[in-house]
């Protein structure tokens, strides 16, 4: 490396934090004492995914997403960007929406998962999934899994009353009203941009 | 079949299947997370293995050397491809930048290894512990610093220049005139599903799963980077998560794949990280632009030019913003001209109405000004200013053109006539609120596009063609044509998409697939026709193909009797389309609410008046105009790839900090489609509507930022700290 990159300046900072992000920045001279050749820590978990109970053994690194995607072949939920950033990995855990990319799998011991494909089937669609088809709410489809999935959650959280950042009322009874979806529904990243479809396709389910 | 003139099919006259709002028939796949996108294919190959792509820490230079020693012993890597020891692969016809090998490196983040592990987790631990060192040269990284310096464009997209009359000398004279300056950010796709791809050999032919819009290309593409022969690929790609020309092209993904899998000697899959797409990839490259405008007293416009300036890592071809400009409106004297200089970035390529996109962003903007300078209102300045016949090439004429009734029945629907010409002058509580107008421009091109059409002998039918359906709604469209020109209910069709072993198609880009895919399955259609007349004896002029028969000379046939007949057919396109400017109009309206006391911009309403052909399925015809919405209002307020001038990359590449529309951005959007089939376009008389959506409601919003505020922001994306030291006194 020449001498501009040791100069210290936020920007310098900043652009050595974006280039270790990326794993591609590390200096020539051995930077951590870690063994290389050490195995990776093993653990076992059990996890119940839609239903079914699964006893597996994984590298401890393995995140949630990965282990449905890789281990268990469920691959309905979506990598997007690996780093909690865009919803497209959303599954239920216990019934609440988390971003499985950003939970390992051995945090989830004894957890019931629910992913898109739990919840309804081609021939068999949650009433969710059948409004997403009859309002065209999606494109790609490739954040849709994660969409439904937070759609789901998210009337179920205006059901029990759980407050959002554009809730005006906070004691009288919550309703499904189409800010308060939208506001909660902005984890979820939809780049081909069905977003007026989906609340359209929620409003429908919620109004039931 | 050659298309050579107006389309006049019977098909047409009453059709039962196409211009029906239509739901999606992959839909139930899509919705339980059953279409399988290419990294999740683990039925297709076993024992596939993880790669783990590393990108360049410089953003030019060398690299002096890699140390591999770590990496190579840690646990469960089975291989490793690196730039030092591997010569630079070779390049295409659709790649600019090197996309891997040797030590020279061109850009930020450009591919120098790729690591095999039998875990996704033991590959990117390695991928780690691998040190390299760099000897940086100087690059270019400023547009604006070195854009006086920029030459005519090579090669781009539209064209470099275009004159007619003097427009220096009639621009001079003019009696009102407009000079101004706009500038679009670098953009990037930011697609939902990242590039991936499996790769797989067997002996000397290769297979990759992949996320491809153009399969054809792709596979032409690899032979070339790979030096293998194009008979010995195979492309697949039926479920794409999303491209906007950020997957046109074959990218470091596939090639690293196939490089990984041949040394780790199995199948292996690679998902370029979030992180690594944004500077490894393509993007949109940023333009500076010039709109000169001069009128007579009465608002004609006597003359009108548009200049851009952009950047590439070719130097050759960039953004060309100017290319709405010669269809747009009247003027007899006129210049457009795009400049292209080099800059050391990642590549700039094609991203979704390349081009009109950004340029729509300065032209749309200057009419409005200019209207405003006459004290006209800005449809009907844009009204006075609608030409007879395409501007720039007067003896073109318009094949079908209805660019005033979008701006007219859209200004109805909107609520035009409330809107107050005086800037700021209208609130509701804290909130300024304000509308602006565009009228949008996007070519319809077609290109050739074959399909092959098979009877299953029960009375159904399957279309295979190697197009894709990148989220436009192919599967469906194709369905439909096939059920209405064989008389088949949709769900007797299957559609299978994205194989380099089915007929080439159109791909799906630059707005040409819908119509020519769907023109090469009717032209597979009329194939069939013909082998199903000639086996029952019957007129092919006469024969017709109602509820699952054939019926014709006295016979009524059931299709399920014909055993498994099947045809393929190609549609091309004559010389005839040259006579005419071929393209696609909207009227684009949207109201906002700029927050008085800190310039938050909220959208409030958006509409859409489109004239694009026969819709083949408005549902989703209308999804992609709604979306191309939404990438418009990113586009306007909030899309900017930031620029690293020391370091030369885009520092923002992630998705937090590359800020796109998230739902609370986006309110209910309508789209109204005029009945405006096109006879001059297709047999189908369709065209594309997918970039169209982009062209226009970004300037829709920034004209209504400056209604609600009087605040005008010629620099995108229009944020609040470039209004907040303006916004009137409260």
């Amino acid at each position: 490396m020449d001498d501009r990159d040791l100069a210290v300046s936020r920007r310098g900072v900043l652009a050595a934090g974006a280039a270790s992000v990326a794993v591609s920045q590390v200096p020539l001279s051995r930077a951590g004492a870690a063994d290389s050749t050490a195995k990776p820590a093993q653990q076992a978990v059990r996890l119940s995914v839609n239903g079914k109970a699964h006893d597996l053994t994984l590298d401890t690194r393995t995140t949630l997403l990965d282990t449905l995607r890789e281990h268990l072949q469920l691959t309905g939920t979506k990598k997007g960007c690996d780093h909690g950033q865009c919803g497209a990995c959303t599954v239920l855990v216990n019934g609440q929406r988390i971003n499985s990319c950003l939970s390992l799998a051995v945090m989830h011991q004894g957890d019931e998962v629910t992913t898109v494909e739990g919840l309804g089937t081609p021939d068999k669609l949650h009433p969710m999934q059948h409004a997403f088809v009859e309002h065209d709410a999606y494109q790609c489809g490739y954040c849709t899994p994660g969409q439904i999935c937070s759609a789901v959650a998210v009337l179920d959280e205006i059901r029990k009353g759980v407050p959002s950042h554009v809730t005006s009322d906070l004691t009288g009874t919550m309703q499904p009203t189409n800010i308060e979806m939208r506001e909660r529904m902005s984890g979820n990243i939809c780049r081909c941009g069905a977003y007026s479809n989906i609340a359209e396709a929620m409003a429908q389910v919620a109004e039931g | 079949m050659e298309f050579n003139g107006p389309s006049q099919d019977a098909i047409l006259t009453d059709p039962k299947v196409i211009g029906k709002s239509t739901r999606r028939i992959d839909g139930p796949l899509k919705t339980t997370g059953t279409a399988p996108y290419a990294y999740e294919r683990h039925d297709v190959v076993p024992n596939q293995a993880y790669g783990y792509v590393l990108g360049a820490g410089i953003a030019k230079g060398r690299i002096t050397a890699m140390n591999l020693e770590d990496a190579r012993k840690a646990p469960g890597v089975i291989a490793i491809v690196a730039a030092t020891e591997h010569e630079p692969v070779g390049s295409s016809d659709f790649n600019h930048a090197p996309l891997f090998g040797g030590r020279k490196i061109a850009h930020y983040h450009q591919a120098i290894a790729c690591v095999v592990a039998e875990t996704f987790e033991e590959a990117r631990a390695a991928a780690a512990m691998i040190r390299t060192s760099y000897e940086p040269e100087d690059g270019t990284y400023d547009l604006a610093k070195v854009a006086p310096s920029a030459e005519l464009e090579k090669g781009g997209w539209g064209d470099a220049r275009s004159d007619r009359g003097d427009f220096e000398a009639t621009f001079g004279a003019a009696a009102e005139k407009l000079d101004q300056h706009y500038t679009t950010p670098d953009e990037s796709h930011a697609m939902m599903e990242p590039m991936a791809t499996i790769a797989a050999w067997d002996g000397d032919r290769l297979t990759v799963w992949t996320s491809n819009q153009m399969i054809n290309w792709g596979k032409e593409s690899l032979a070339s980077i790979l030096s293998i022969p194009e008979d010995k690929i195979r492309v697949d790609s039926p479920y794409i998560g999303g491209g906007f020309g950020g997957k046109l092209f074959v990218r470091a993904d596939a090639v690293m794949a196939a490089l990984a899998a041949k040394a780790a000697k199995r199948p292996v899959k690679v998902m370029l990280q979030r992180p690594l797409i944004f500077n490894n990839t393509t993007h949109r490259p940023a333009t500076i632009q010039r709109v000169r405008i001069g009128t007579d007293k009465q608002g004609r416009i006597q003359a009108i030019a548009h200049e851009c300036w952009s950047g590439n890592i070719t130097g050759q071809d960039g953004e060309n913003a100017t290319a709405q400009t010669n269809h747009m409106y009247a003027g007899d004297d006129r210049m457009t001209a795009s400049y292209v200089t080099q800059l050391d970035l990642p590549e700039g390529n094609a991203m979704r109405a390349p081009g009109e996109a950004p340029g729509h962003m300065g032209l749309e903007v200057a009419i409005d000004e200019m209207a405003e300078k006459l004290g006209m209102d800005p449809i009907e300045f844009r009204i006075l200013n609608e030409p007879k016949t395409m501007p720039a090439h007067p003896d073109r004429k318009f094949s079908e053109r209805h660019l005033v009734r979008c701006l007219r029945e859209g200004g109805e629907r909107f609520g035009w006539s409330k809107r107050q010409a005086k800037p700021a002058s209208v609130s509701d509580g804290r909130w300024l609120v304000g509308m602006g107008v565009s009228a949008g421009f996007r070519g319809a091109p077609t290109t050739k596009s074959a399909a092959r059409v098979a009877l299953d002998g029960n009375g159904g039918a399957k279309v295979t063609t190697d197009m894709t359906d990148i989220g436009t709604g192919s599967y469906t469209i194709i369905a439909q044509t096939a059920a209405e020109c064989l008389g088949l209910p949709l769900e007797k069709v299957s559609v299978v998409l994205g194989d380099s072993a089915f007929p080439v198609s159109s791909g799906s880009g630059g707005q040409w697939g819908a119509a020519s895919s769907t023109a090469g399955v009717y032209a597979a259609c009329i194939e069939l026709h013909r082998s199903i007349a000639q086996k029952l004896g019957i007129d092919p002029q006469t024969i017709r193909f109602e509820d699952g028969r054939v019926i014709g000379a006295g016979k009524t046939v059931p299709l399920s009797d014909l055993g498994q007949l099947a045809a393929t057919g190609e549609i091309d396109f004559g010389d005839y389309k040259k006579g005419y400017d071929i393209g696609t109009y909207a009227g684009h309206f949207c109201e906002v609410g700029v927050d008085r006391y800190t310039g938050e911009i909220r959208i409030r309403r958006m509409l859409a008046v489109c004239d694009a052909g026969r819709i083949l399925n408005p549902l989703s015809a209308r999804s992609q105009v709604i979306g191309a919405m939404t990438m418009a209002a990113g586009a306007t307020l909030m899309e900017e790839l930031a620029v690293d001038k020391r370091f030369g990359y885009f520092v923002n590449h992630d998705l937090a900090s590359y800020e796109v529309p998230v739902h609370a951005d986006i309110p209910h959007q309508e789209v109204v489609f005029l009945d405006t089939p096109d006879p001059y376009s297709t047999p189908l008389q369709a065209k594309g509507v997918g970039e169209l959506g982009i062209c226009g409601p970004t300037a829709a919003i920034a004209n209504a930022v400056y209604n609600a505020t009087g605040i005008r922001v010629r620099e995108y994306p229009i944020t609040l700290d470039k209004m907040i030291d303006q916004l009137p006194q409260v």
